[in-house]
C-alpha cells in the first residue's frame, strides 16, 4: 500500500445529507406548510419553508374595494382570533380620520379581544400537546372554544368570521343577557385551565418534548423581528397592551407572564398564563360594561351608519345610508401604521391612504411571518421529531402568513 | 412622546446629515424619515446601533407603487424600538431599474421581507443571499402588487381529469371584473358625461 490511510471513506461510502419534504399535507404542518428540511441523520442542517400556498392576494384585493368592504377579509387572515386582526383595521382608519370611539364600544372591542386571545391560545396550547402525543387536552380545549364561539356567534351572527367591529365602534350591541353568561363561563374557566394544566405541565413526555427545545434568546428575539409570547417567553416583557396602550388597556389591571429560559415549555407557561389574565380583563370588562348600559356604540358620523329610527324621519340620514354602503367613507390623504398585541404577536396595519374611499395601499404585518422565517435558525440542530414541536410553539396560522 | 421623537430627529440631522433626505412628524405622532437610496444600509445600521435610536427590530418592509411618479416605487421599512418605546418609518424612493441594497446583514429578519417585496413590486435587492419568489406560485410571472398588474390576474388554474394534471389557462370570467367608479359626476370625474360636451360649443 501507498501508506494512505485506510480508513478514508471511498466515495460510495461518503453520506449524502437526505432530504425531505415537510407537508404541505402533514398533520402538524397547521395548515398548508412545505418545509424542505436537509437532514443528516435524524439532525436537521437545514430548514427552508415554503409559504404561500394559501396567498389569495389580500393586499390586492383590498386596493379595489372599499375601507368597508375590507374589513371581512381582515377575519380571514388569523381565523383563530378573527376580531383580533379587525382591531388593528378600525384603529388604523380611526388614527387617520380621527374619530373617538364611544366608551362601550371599546370595553366592547377589549372583551373581545381577550376573547380572541383565550381561542387562540387553547387552540395553541392544546394542539402543541397533541403535537407532541397527548390528545386528551385537544379534545377538553375545543369544547371551551366551541362556547367562546356561540358567544361570538351572539354578539355578531358568526362562529367565525364575525366581522362585528367597525370603524367607529362595533356593529351593534350586545344582546341582553350575554354578558352574564360570559361572566358566568369565566368563573368556570380557570377550572378548566388547572384540570389541562394538570395533565401538561409535570407531564414527563411533556416535558421531555418541551423543555429546552427551541430555545430563543433575547439577541434572537430582536434580530429576528419576534413579538408576543415569542419575545415574552425569553424573559422581555413586551406587550404592547402595556407599552403602547390602545383602545382602553391602560385602565386595565392585568399581569404579562414573563418566561425566563426561551423554551417550547416556557413559551407553553406564558400562554397559560396569559389566559388566567385575559379572564381577569374579561371579569373588569364586563363590571365596567354594566355601569354604562344602553349607550350608543357607534361613533355617529361620516363612518357610521345613522340609527334606524332616523332613518325613518331624516332624509339626510337615509341619504347618509344609502352613500355609506355604497360609495363608502372618504378617509383623508396620509400614511398610517397601526398595530395590536394579537395573540400571536404584533399584528400591523400600514395604509397609505389617497383620499378617496378605497385604500391606495394596504400592508399587514403577521407576526406569525417573521416567527415563521426564524424557523430554519431554530431548529438547525434539532431532531427531526422536535420541528413538530417547534411549529407548534411558534403558533403559526396561514391565513395571516400567506394573507 | 413627541419630544422623544424631536430628539430622534435631532441625532439623525447631526449624525446623518448625508442619508436624511426629509424627516417629519405626522400627525398621528409618527416619524417618517426619507433617506438616500444609496445609505440606506449604514442609515439603517446607524439606527440600530446608536444608542439615541436603538431600533433594534425590523417590523416590516413594504413597498408603494407610483407609476406616475419618476421613481416608481416607495421602500417602506418600520423599525421599532423596545426599549425606547419607539417607532420610526424609513422610506426610499427607487426607479424601476434601480436595485437596492439589502440589509439582511443587519437584520436577519429581513430575508423574508424582501423577496416578498421582490415577488410582490419586481425590486431588486442587492446582496441578498437568496432572492427568490416567496408567495406567488413556483413560475409565476409578474408582480401583482403593482399597479398596472389587473387584479384578476392572467392565468386560472385547474385540475384536468383528462391529462391528470394541473392546467394553467388564460383567466375567462362569466361576468367581467366590476371596477365601480365612485367619483360622483360635480365632485371631479373625469369622463365627460353625455351632453356635456355641448356645454363647450
Amino acid at each position: 500500500m501507498d501508506g494512505s490511510n485506510r480508513d478514508v471513506l471511498t466515495g460510495e461510502q461518503k453520506i449524502r445529507n437526505f432530504s425531505i419534504n415537510f407537508g404541505p399535507q402533514h398533520p402538524a404542518a397547521h395548515g398548508v406548510l412545505r418545509m424542505v428540511l436537509e437532514l443528516d441523520g435524524e439532525i436537521v442542517e437545514r430548514a427552508d419553508p415554503h409559504i404561500g400556498l394559501l396567498h389569495r392576494g389580500t393586499e390586492k384585493l383590498m386596493e379595489s374595494r372599499t375601507y368597508l368592504q375590507s374589513l371581512p377579509y381582515l377575519d380571514r387572515l388569523d381565523y383563530v382570533a378573527p376580531m383580533n386582526q379587525e382591531h388593528a383595521w378600525c384603529l388604523a382608519i380611526e388614527k387617520l380620520t380621527g374619530v373617538e370611539i364611544p366608551r362601550r364600544a371599546s370595553l366592547i372591542r377589549v372583551l373581545y379581544s381577550e376573547i380572541g386571545r383565550i381561542l387562540n391560545h387553547i387552540m395553541n396550547t392544546c394542539s402543541q400537546a397533541m403535537d407532541v402525543g397527548a390528545l386528551t387536552p385537544n379534545l377538553w380545549g375545543f369544547e371551551e372554544r366551541e362556547k367562546l364561539m356561540i358567544f361570538y356567534e351572539r354578539a355578531c351572527g358568526a362562529r367565525l368570521h364575525a366581522n362585528y367591529f367597525r370603524p367607529g365602534g362595533v356593529h351593534q350591541d350586545l344582546p341582553e343577557d350575554l354578558l352574564a353568561d360570559i361572566d358566568a363561563w369565566a368563573d368556570e374557566f380557570p377550572k378548566v385551565l388547572d384540570d389541562i394544566e394538570a395533565l401538561l405541565t409535570e407531564n414527563r413526555i411533556f416535558k421531555q418534548r418541551n423543555v429546552d427545545v427551541a430555545v430563543v434568546s433575547q439577541q434572537d428575539v430582536l434580530d429576528w423581528g419576534m413579538t408576543g409570547v415569542m419575545a415574552r417567553g425569553s424573559g422581555l416583557a413586551w406587550d404592547l397592551r402595556r407599552a403602547q396602550p390602545y383602545e382602553c388597556y391602560d385602565e386595565f389591571d392585568f399581569k404579562i407572564p414573563v418566561g425566563k429560559n426561551g423554551d417550547c415549555y416556557d413559551r407553553y407557561l406564558c400562554r397559560m398564563e396569559e389566559m388566567r389574565e385575559s379572564v381577569k380583563i374579561i371579569h373588569q370588562a364586563i363590571e365596567k360594561l354594566d355601569q354604562c348600559k344602553g349607550e350608543d356604540v357607534l361613533a355617529r358620523g361620516k363612518l357610521t351608519p345613522p340609527k334606524r329610527g332616523d332613518m325613518k324621519t331624516s332624509m339626510e340620514a337615509l341619504i347618509h345610508h344609502f352613500k355609506l354602503y355604497t360609495e363608502g367613507f372618504h378617509v383623508p390623504a396620509g400614511e398610517v401604521y397601526a398595530c395590536v398585541e394579537a395573540p400571536k404577536g404584533e399584528f400591523g396595519v400600514f395604509i397609505v391612504a389617497d383620499g378617496t374611499n378605497k385604500p391606495y395601499k394596504a400592508k399587514l404585518r403577521a407576526p406569525g411571518y417573521s416567527h415563521l422565517q426564524a424557523v430554519d435558525h431554530i431548529a438547525k440542530g434539532h431532531q427531526l421529531a422536535d420541528v413538530a414541536a417547534i411549529i407548534g410553539t411558534i403558533d403559526i396560522v396561514f391565513g395571516e402568513i400567506d394573507r | 412622546m413627541r419630544e422623544a421623537l424631536l430628539n430622534v430627529i435631532a441625532v439623525l440631522e447631526a449624525k446623518q446629515p448625508d442619508a436624511l433626505v426629509s424627516a417629519e412628524i405626522n400627525p398621528r405622532n409618527e416619524l417618517e424619515v426619507y433617506v438616500t437610496p444609496a445609505h440606506i444600509v449604514d442609515f439603517v445600521d446607524f439606527l440600530k446601533t446608536h444608542p439615541g435610536c436603538q431600533f433594534t427590530s425590523l417590523i416590516d418592509i413594504t413597498a408603494v407603487d407610483y407609476p406616475d411618479r419618476e421613481k416608481r416605487f416607495d421602500v417602506v421599512y418600520h423599525f421599532l424600538s423596545m426599549t425606547q418605546n419607539q417607532r420610526i418609518r424609513v422610506k426610499i424612493s427607487v426607479a424601476e431599474d434601480e436595485m437596492v441594497d439589502s440589509i439582511v446583514e443587519i437584520h436577519p429578519s429581513a430575508n423574508w421581507p424582501e423577496r416578498e417585496v421582490f415577488d410582490m413590486y419586481g425590486i431588486l435587492f442587492a446582496n441578498h443571499p437568496d432572492l427568490r419568489r416567496l408567495l406567488t406560485d413556483y413560475g409565476f410571472k409578474g408582480h401583482p402588487l403593482r399597479k398596472d398588474f389587473p387584479t384578476t390576474g392572467y392565468v386560472e388554474l385547474r385540475y384536468d381529469e383528462a391529462e391528470k394534471r394541473v392546467v394553467y389557462e388564460p383567466v375567462e370570467l362569466t361576468q367581467e371584473y366590476r371596477q365601480f367608479d365612485f367619483m360622483s359626476p360635480w365632485e371631479g370625474a373625469e369622463y365627460i358625461l353625455p351632453g356635456d360636451e355641448k356645454k363647450e360649443a
